[in-house]
């Protein structure tokens, strides 16, 4: 049997996908974000070795609190790494009737595709809308997440696209512009959802003795995150 | 029985003896709509309003207390009627002659009456002084019963809070037989009850029920003449909404006027008015805003109410609380849901006279409870923090669909069943007792069985489970048996006259014991099992402290091992208290809830194995110790879940507390989301919940007192962190930036 490897569980988390959900943090993650508010999910070797029963197991524990709307997120970490991994999780929670959420980069597209089948929804980091800024600042070319929509869109999978805005890196009315236009181009495209990027990480990187990257960085302004959430809404 | 004011309602067995659960099955409205037909505060209210805020405003700039009736003994009749406004007022009546002002209720106690009258600058005057050393209060019974053994366990705070020198409340009248029978009735009733009894052989039992029927008579006769000196006659059933919620409220009044109880609730009222105003409704006789108005000021009256109280008590039970709590909203036996639009209105005078912690609002949810009326409470829960939870569908099975809380959890059928209350034990103190061989290591205090210290340089589980077994044994005896003490003397000096008048002469009663530190234990004991704990002697001897090393399951994390000894704990406490008869025939029922009281309870316990420093607090009621749950909210609430009802029928309480953003985006997801999160804890079969969704204030007070808050989490950007860990830096930017973005 198979076996995957997890960070952590969060047994109730709201704000990654609809309803309430428990969420599955993968461990190992090939990009080195300048945003990541997960540095303790990066090395492939950390983390909780489990098989797809166990964990299924444990997470149908919380399904009371699913409701109507609710159900699993897997996030990361990179949880496409671990692709067939979780493709096992989700079919065994697919049997229970609950429903299923990845929350990816898109950046490893190759084996998606058999994941996409059990998989109700995704939720897409599109950390940044030009090709320069994404090799840049997460060390993988845009391509790859590009290729990943396509899937997505091929398999009828819904998608909702989510973007950290970063002050001085992404938080141009282009860019949301460019969200918007992508959302035109692939049906699959459900809703954007721009989040302000927050430094409350700062202190698990002190703590990891890491430096962080961003943290002379400025959270965004509430006007601004208002401005950039209407240009991507725009038609 | 036939009444002109009772045209327009169905009848049925309510009419031929008192029965106002049959009154209200017969005749309510069930209402599965929407939020949309309620009315806001009139003109009237928001000048009410204003004057209640320049009252608490004063009473605030005065030191908590505005005003002492220093001369008068507190009773149904001593006082002359009071108002805030007598031209504007619907809803009348005051427990002394001025708003705010507190009466002096010495037969729970001269001495604490002496002493939270000198702890706010006034002195108890000398006639009553002198009264009262010719009148043996409550606290003299007991205090001449107690034994050394009784005495010294109160002493090192094993046992604390207990109703030995004040009155000891959680004992709600139904309030509601007064509207519906009228006083007439209900004397009469009562009258053919003490008859009755006569033909008893006179055994102690019998010639105490006579005395308490003839002072319940006497009581009810006193109720009419205070109403009467408000200018109505309540001898006759109220003919309308405004006069059902009055005399209700007079009935209420009368007992907070007789009885300074630790909790005076005042249970489930707001469906049997709702019978009132439906019919007002269809008649014109009010429309929507006047039968608003009503329940406006009714609540305006019941956060008027106070109780004298000493310092000593606040620091066990914070805030000068009266536990008005007011049940709402369950299902009935016959599966309609008892929502009517009189459950909006009560929870509607949160938005109308703006949040407080009084009158405190419940409600019984059920799974089949309407879903735009769970909505409508989410909601609530979230703009104001106000109200609390309470599984319906458990207690249903147990109390049936006409029982109110008392307190904060303790269920009981109205006017069927009375409690009698009795604080709590503490179990963190006790392990350490049994440790160290029948030695208090904080006090020195020698109690309980006397057996060497533990040997050791490693706790072995099986040796401290058995030994730990030996002292729940002993403790659980010595607890039934100051309670049934306590209250023999309090039946004795300090009868619930008004308030068991407004029962049923035949009562069921159950003995209310509790613990503290229950997940200190749990995790104790855990810790000792799972990981290695050695003990720190001091120079005596004696167990001080701990050396634990390893990880060890901590409760609160939806895991098994730990859950399982929390359950078991209180499983095995219900199981010794029972072996010891309880007074008067009581039900031993048991509660895991300490209110503010957790705090006292830590100061006064040394280190335990779960690495809980000396003096540290413990989490409060049934809650997990705060900043060991690594694995969110809904783990946690399966934890306290697990723990059963079955064992902890006077309630399992849990706090909860979560910040807006992580309980949704939008305020839509919030209230959708909360929905669901009460319909899985409760769905486990969990009893209570306490739900902050906080704001900036709450998250100032986390700001300072980080323990009150142990579930506090927030997500961002796809993350999440607990607020405790922190830094105090980025915890006041937190503040700063929720405060910003909330607005």
């Amino acid at each position: 049997m198979s076996t995957g490897r997890i960070h952590s569980i969060q047994s109730f988390g709201t704000v990654d996908g609809p309803g309430v959900r428990a969420v599955v943090f993968m461990q190992g993650c090939p990009l080195r974000c300048v945003c990541c508010h997960n540095p303790e999910t990066w090395s492939f070797s950390g983390g909780e070795e489990t098989t797809a029963e166990q964990l299924c197991a444990r997470l149908l524990r919380y399904r009371g609190y699913f409701g109507t709307r609710g159900g699993v997120t897997v996030s990361g970490g990179e949880p496409l790494l671990q692709a067939e991994f979780v493709r096992g999780l989700f079919a065994l929670l697919k049997r229970h009737g609950i429903n299923t959420a990845l929350d990816t980069s898109g950046c490893t597209p190759e084996k998606a595709e058999t994941l996409l089948e059990v998989t109700d929804l995704v939720l897409l980091d599109i950390k940044y809308t030009d090709p320069d800024s994404y090799l840049r600042y997460t060390g993988c070319k845009m391509e790859k997440p590009l290729r990943f929509l396509e899937l997505a869109q091929r398999t009828g999978t819904p998608v909702w696209i989510r973007q950290v805005i970063i002050p001085g890196l992404n938080d141009t009315e282009e860019s949301a512009k460019r969200l918007a236009q992508l959302k035109k181009d692939f049906g699959c495209i459900e809703r954007i959802e721009l989040l302000p990027f927050r430094k409350l990480c700062t202190e698990k990187y002190l703590s990891m003795g890491i430096p962080f990257p961003l943290e002379n960085t400025p959270e965004p302004a509430s006007e601004l995150m208002e401005r950039l959430k209407t240009a991507a809404d725009a038609d | 029985m036939k009444f002109g004011e009772w045209n327009g309602f169905n009848g049925g067995e309510w009419q031929s003896g008192i029965n106002v659960r049959d009154f209200i099955v017969r005749n309510y409205t069930p209402y599965t709509g929407s939020e949309d037909f309620l009315s806001g505060a009139t003109a009237r209210t928001e000048a009410m309003r204003k004057r209640l805020r320049d009252l608490l405003e004063e009473e605030r700039k005065n030191g908590g207390v505005l005003d002492i009736d220093t001369e008068t003994v507190s009773s149904v009749c001593a006082y002359k009627p009071g108002y805030v406004d007598k031209d504007n007022e619907l809803i009348v009546g005051l427990q002394t002659d001025a708003p705010l002002k507190r009466g002096v209720h010495p037969f729970g106690g001269i001495r604490m009456a002496r002493a939270a009258c000198s702890a706010y600058g006034y002195t108890l005057s000398q006639r009553i002084e002198d009264f009262f050393t010719y009148r043996t209060t409550h606290n003299d019974g007991v205090f001449r019963v107690y034994t050394d053994e009784m005495k010294a366990a109160r002493h090192c705070a094993l046992l604390t809070g207990l109703p030995d020198a004040y009155g000891r409340g959680r004992i709600i009248g139904d309030y509601r037989r007064v509207a519906l029978y009228g006083l007439d009735v209900l004397i009469n009733e009562k009258q053919k009850d003490k008859a009755a009894l006569a033909g008893n052989d006179m055994t102690v039992d019998n010639i105490r029920l006579e005395e308490e029927l003839f002072e319940q008579i006497a009581f009810l006769k006193k109720l009419g003449e205070m109403a009467s000196s408000y200018g109505c006659d309540i001898s006759r059933p109220a003919s309308d909404t405004r006069e059902a919620i009055q005399w209700t409220y007079f009935a209420y009044l009368a007992a907070n006027k007789e009885q300074n109880g630790a909790a005076m609730s005042f249970g489930r009222t707001s469906t049997f008015f709702d019978i009132y105003a439906e019919r007002d409704l269809r008649n014109g006789r009010y429309d929507e805003s006047g039968i608003q108005e009503l329940f406006d000021d009714l609540v305006i009256k019941l956060r008027l109410a106070r109780h004298l109280r000493t310092p000593e008590y606040n620091e066990l039970f914070g805030g000068d609380p009266m536990w008005i709590t007011e049940s709402i909203g369950g299902t009935g036996e016959d599966n309609r849901t008892l929502v009517t639009k009189s459950s909006y209105r009560m929870l509607n005078t949160l938005y109308n006279l703006g949040p407080a912690p009084e009158p405190n609002l419940t409600v019984l949810w059920s799974s089949r409870l309407p879903l735009s009326f769970k909505r409508f409470c989410a909601k609530v829960s979230v703009d104001t923090d106000a109200i609390q939870y309470e599984n319906d569908d458990l207690m249903r099975g147990i109390y049936g669909d006409d029982y109110a809380i008392a307190c904060c959890v303790s269920a009981m059928k109205v006017g069927k069943q009375m409690q009698f209350f009795g604080a709590r034990a503490n179990l963190a103190k006790l392990l350490l007792l049994a440790l160290n061989g029948g030695t208090d290591s904080t006090s020195g205090t020698v109690i309980g069985p006397q057996m060497p210290v533990i040997g050791g340089d490693v706790l072995c589980w099986n040796e401290v489970k058995e030994r730990f077994g030996i002292y729940l044994s002993w403790l659980c005896r010595l607890y039934v048996n100051t309670m049934n003490s306590i209250h023999y003397m309090h039946d004795k000096y300090a009868y619930e006259k008004t308030q068991m008048a407004l029962h049923d002469t035949q009562v069921e009663r159950m003995m209310a014991f509790g613990v503290a530190g229950l997940s200190v234990l749990a995790d104790s004991l855990s810790a000792i099992k799972y990981a290695k704990v050695s003990p720190v002697r001091d120079e005596s001897g004696l167990i001080s402290d701990f050396v634990t090393e390893g990880d060890f399951p901590k409760f609160g994390n939806d895991d098994d091992r730990v859950d399982s000894i929390a359950h078991d704990i209180l499983h095995d406490v219900h199981e010794e208290l029972k072996k010891t008869p309880a007074y008067r025939g009581a039900k031993h029922t048991l509660s895991a809830l300490t209110i503010t009281s957790n705090v006292m309870y830590g100061k006064k316990t040394g280190a335990t194995p779960d690495g809980r420093k000396k003096g540290e607090p413990f989490a409060p009621g049934a809650n997990p110790m705060h900043n060991r749950e690594s694995c969110g909210a809904a783990a946690s609430l399966n934890s306290v879940s697990k723990l059963s009802y079955c064992d902890a029928q006077d309630g399992i309480s849990n706090t909860f507390s979560i910040i807006p953003d992580a309980i949704g985006r939008t305020a839509d997801e919030r209230v959708s989301n909360l929905v669901d999160l009460l319909d899985g804890y409760f769905g486990n079969g969990a009893h209570h919940l306490n739900v902050n969704v906080m704001n900036r204030d709450t998250l100032l007070d986390a700001y300072d007192h980080p323990e009150k808050y142990p579930n506090l989490t927030i997500r961002v950007s796809g993350y999440a962190v607990n607020f405790a860990k922190l830094s105090r830096e980025q915890q006041r930017e937190v503040i700063m930036r929720t405060f910003h973005t909330s607005v």
